[in-house]
């Protein structure tokens, strides 16, 4: 029904063919996963396909792009606008800025109606009313009239889809369409593209960096490295038993699900104990302005932590977790409670003393170039803590030279600036600089959220290695159920402010309590499927 | 409260009520900043007459209230203030509400007509270039906004009164009616209209740059947003895109900056109105302080104040009307 052949598309910059001998084909009622890792141009292909190319910086330079034996390529953009939301649509990853903030969600799909339809007025909102139910969205009628930010991101995700299918495409492209969701969603969300399009017999290229969500949902799936793909198949034969070095790679790098062993009790000695945490963030306004509700983000939170160990702290956007990760740490006053690190208070700690207990607990952020100052040389970004603490400087930066090895860094690094470096060297950066103060504990608030696969891996080794060498205890927030599985000894799981379950990782995946627990672990992508062990060349 | 109130309303008189002890607070600050400048009314009418004896002089002082203290001045204003009375003016010999009343209209229309045509033509042009970004026409709009911007206006008026009044005659050079023609109806529009041609132009035209320069900005920024390329994806194109999803979503920065302005525009107008001779409230500010005409002065900053409160609480309307993310509360 779908196929590109020899596509190639050209652009400036690193290299200078995007994508080469594209060949790609989608059957009716066929779902092709084409995977990828950031850069590999797996969203070039999608918009090449669309044909929405920033021209004339990035264009296709030859090849052809047939939908039911028509060819794309050879359309004038008027044509090709006709085309466009009617035989073929698109799902976009972030619900949020894909959708107009100025528009209700009604006016948006009933625009899909008005562009490719002769129906009257009364008959697209029927048509749209129609959609949004199909589409599962509660109280259909009062959505239309909402506007984007009334609605939540799962919600959002839904009213795209609904305007993709509003019209009964050929083919639908979907450009990593559950990322930006929490599991649950996204086990929902799958699950309602694949039951619609089952009924519509719509043929989905689906594009993703996530193997859970291809085993998930993939009848055929196609690996593109660097423009080209390297490997094309059936799902549960890649899946199986992937043929191209690259596709084993990326499947070797998926965390498994299986959690280390239950360690017998630890004696070593308690680093970390939090007791009675409360964070509630005030209502604003009063007089004479408008007045906000309070938020309870952590209530009454306790946990241990002892030395060597790691543990997870886990729940979906909103549970809480990043509020116990800045509370622990100070970055944030909590309300009451203290957090004790060997038997010291730091909540109650006076400025000075705050200073000295900074030293023992350490955090790791996020998003590695937002974390890291941009006009700063990596050897002063990482000599700049133990500066701060009395440490000489030339003592501080031949330290910091030895921590750019420990994290697996060239030393040529020190003198180079953030912004050249690559994500995952980034992140190890902000290890180092972690380390640099020789801290008792690491908190760590989603550092591999922000990476592909393959480096994720990498990073994830590179801090149970360094864990296990310097005894180092690991406060690990994550919304990634497989990376928590992988690291930590123990876990809470979090839900709206709450610890809902806790208890060695092992234990708490193989029988949970809780049910919100048990319905997180039944959303893990591709759950069923156990990757299989590759031989790395 | 289950009084049936609609939000805007409340939201509307809540702003207003804000907005009392700032314009209070400007009065005492401009009370105090004016007296702090040498030389008072009393001076001012008697460097007029050629000078007096001092007898004459103190008693005029008196007459006014001008010999007490400052803050027993201030006091006096403000107790007449708080009663919504302006006071006297005595170089017009006049309420000082009537002299404000008589020339606010001239005022608003210059200010209402420039920040119109500055703002629809700024956007649309701006639209434009940013439409056909880095290409000729873009160059043409923006280096023609960079000349307006770097124009001062006096300079622009006496360009503009030199071209079409002097060699050309097409336009009055100055005034807001033309003297002894007692005309009525459409023909007096006209006739105020045709007045007002080269003080708009000369008024609007930096303002004009200016939205020009963020519009262009601002579409282009919009053009690379994640919905804009939804709406491409659903066929949407050409006008369509342009109006419905880009333009009104790169007018916010510029409506906010349209509020800012407003006050810009109230000072930029003494200048133009001075030029004209237009009998407008900017005119009036400049002679004011020529005559060290206090409770004139006064009456101006009040009314300029309350204008500005009022441009400013609308400004927040038509943004939260705009974007419906803003709620109004």
């Amino acid at each position: 029904m779908f196929a590109t052949s020899r596509l190639r598309c050209r652009r400036g910059g690193d290299r200078p063919h995007a994508l080469w001998d594209f060949n790609l084909t989608v059957g009716e009622g066929e779902i092709v996963c084409l995977v990828g890792e950031s850069g590999s141009g797996k969203s070039l292909a999608a918009n090449a396909v669309m044909r929405l190319l920033p021209e004339p910086h990035v264009r296709v330079s030859q090849g052809a792009i047939n939908l039911d034996g028509q060819d794309l390529l050879s359309l004038s953009e008027t044509e090709m606008r006709s085309i466009r939301g009617d035989r073929m649509a698109m799902i976009f990853q972030e619900p949020m800025t894909a959708l107009n903030p100025q528009k209700t969600v009604g006016w948006q799909i009933d625009e899909v109606l008005r562009l490719h339809t002769n129906l009257n007025k009364a008959g697209r909102k029927a048509r749209a009313l129609e959609i949004l139910g199909d589409v599962h969205i509660p109280a259909p009628a009062s959505t239309y009239n909402a506007y984007p930010h009334q609605i939540s991101g799962g919600q959002r995700q839904r009213v795209m889809i609904a305007m993709a299918l509003v019209l009964k495409p050929r083919l639908i492209i979907a450009d990593e369409p559950t990322t930006a969701l929490d599991v649950t969603t996204q086990k929902q969300i799958l699950k309602l593209i694949k039951d619609l399009q089952q009924a519509q017999g719509t043929g989905i290229l689906f594009i993703t960096h996530d193997f859970g969500v291809v085993a998930e949902i993939a009848d055929r799936i196609a690996v593109l490295r660097l423009g080209e793909l390297v490997e094309q198949g059936p799902a549960a034969q890649i899946l199986r038993s992937p043929q191209h070095s690259y596709t084993r790679k990326l499947i070797a790098a998926v965390p498994a699900l299986t959690p280390p062993p239950e360690k017998p009790a630890s004696s070593e000695p308690l680093v970390l104990e939090a007791r009675g945490l409360r964070k509630t963030f005030a209502a604003r306004g009063g007089f004479l302005s408008g007045k906000r509700n309070p938020v309870i983000a952590v209530k009454d939170l306790s946990f241990q932590l002892r030395r060597g160990e790691t543990l997870g702290v886990v729940g979906e956007s909103g549970s809480g977790k990043t509020t116990v990760s800045r509370i622990v740490t100070r970055l944030l006053e909590s309300d009451s409670g203290e957090v004790r690190i060997d038997g010291r208070d730091l909540i109650s700690a006076s400025k000075t003393e705050l200073r000295a207990l900074r030293k023992d607990i350490q955090m790791v952020f996020q998003d590695p170039m937002a974390s890291l100052n941009p006009r700063r040389r990596v050897v002063e970004l990482i000599a700049q803590g133990p500066i701060v603490q009395g440490v000489a400087k030339d003592v501080a930066h031949a330290r910091a030279r030895e921590l750019l090895s420990l994290v697996e860094l060239p030393p040529a690094a020190a003198e180079r600036y953030p912004h050249e470096f690559s994500g995952g060297q980034r992140q190890r950066i902000g290890i180092a600089r972690a380390l640099a103060m020789e801290p008792r504990v690491i908190v760590a608030d989603e550092p591999v959220s922000a990476l592909d696969v393959s480096v994720q891996a990498q990073v994830l080794k590179l801090l149970a290695d360094l864990r296990d060498r310097l005894h180092l205890s690991l406060l690990f927030v994550t919304h990634d159920l497989r990376v928590a599985a992988q690291l930590c000894d123990k876990v809470i799981v979090m839900s709206k402010g709450e610890i809902v379950e806790a208890g060695p990782t092992a234990r708490v995946f193989a029988n949970p309590e809780h049910p919100y627990t048990r319905s997180l672990l039944d959303s893990i992508p591709g759950r069923d499927w156990e990757p299989p062990v590759c031989n790395v060349a | 409260m289950s009084l049936l109130v609609p939000p805007l309303l409340t939201y509307t008189v809540r702003r207003m009520v804000q907005a009392i002890p700032i314009i209070i607070l400007i009065m005492i600050g401009s009370f105090l900043l004016i007296k702090l400048a040498p030389g008072d009314t009393v001076d001012a009418l008697v460097g007029d007459m050629g000078g007096a004896d001092p007898a004459f002089v103190a008693r005029l002082r008196a007459e006014y209230g001008l010999d007490q203290s400052v803050f027993v001045q201030l006091w006096r204003y403000m107790l007449k203030l708080v009663q919504l009375d302006f006071g006297w003016s005595y170089v017009y010999e006049q309420p000082v509400i009537e002299v404000l009343m008589s020339r606010l209209g001239n005022t608003l229309l210059l200010m209402v007509s420039s920040l119109v045509v500055a703002f629809t033509f700024g956007v649309a042009l701006g639209a434009i270039a940013a439409r056909r970004a880095y290409s000729w026409t873009d160059n043409m709009i923006s280096t023609l906004g960079l000349v307006f911007y770097a124009m001062p206006s006096f300079f622009l008026s006496l360009l503009l009164i030199l071209i079409f009044s002097v060699k050309l005659g097409w336009l009055p050079v100055g005034g807001i009616r033309t003297i002894g023609a007692f005309k009525t109806g459409w023909a007096d529009v006209a006739d105020v209209a045709r007045h007002l041609v080269m003080p708009t132009a000369a008024l609007s035209l930096i303002y004009l740059a200016f939205y020009m320069r963020l519009m262009r900005t601002s579409v282009l920024e919009v053009m690379d947003l994640d919905f804009v390329r939804t709406a491409r994806a659903k066929g949407a194109g050409g006008a369509r895109l342009m109006f419905h999803h880009v333009m009104r979503n790169a007018l916010l920065p510029v409506v906010t900056l349209l509020g800012l302005q407003f006050s810009t525009v109230l000072g930029g107008s003494v200048v133009v109105e001075t030029i004209f001779s237009l009998p407008g409230i900017g005119q009036l500010a400049y002679t004011s302080v020529v005559k060290r005409d206090l409770n004139t002065l006064m009456g101006i900053i009040a009314l300029s104040s309350i204008i500005v409160v009022i441009v400013n609480v609308l400004t927040d309307l038509i943004y939260a009307w705009l974007d419906p993310r803003i709620e109004l509360k």
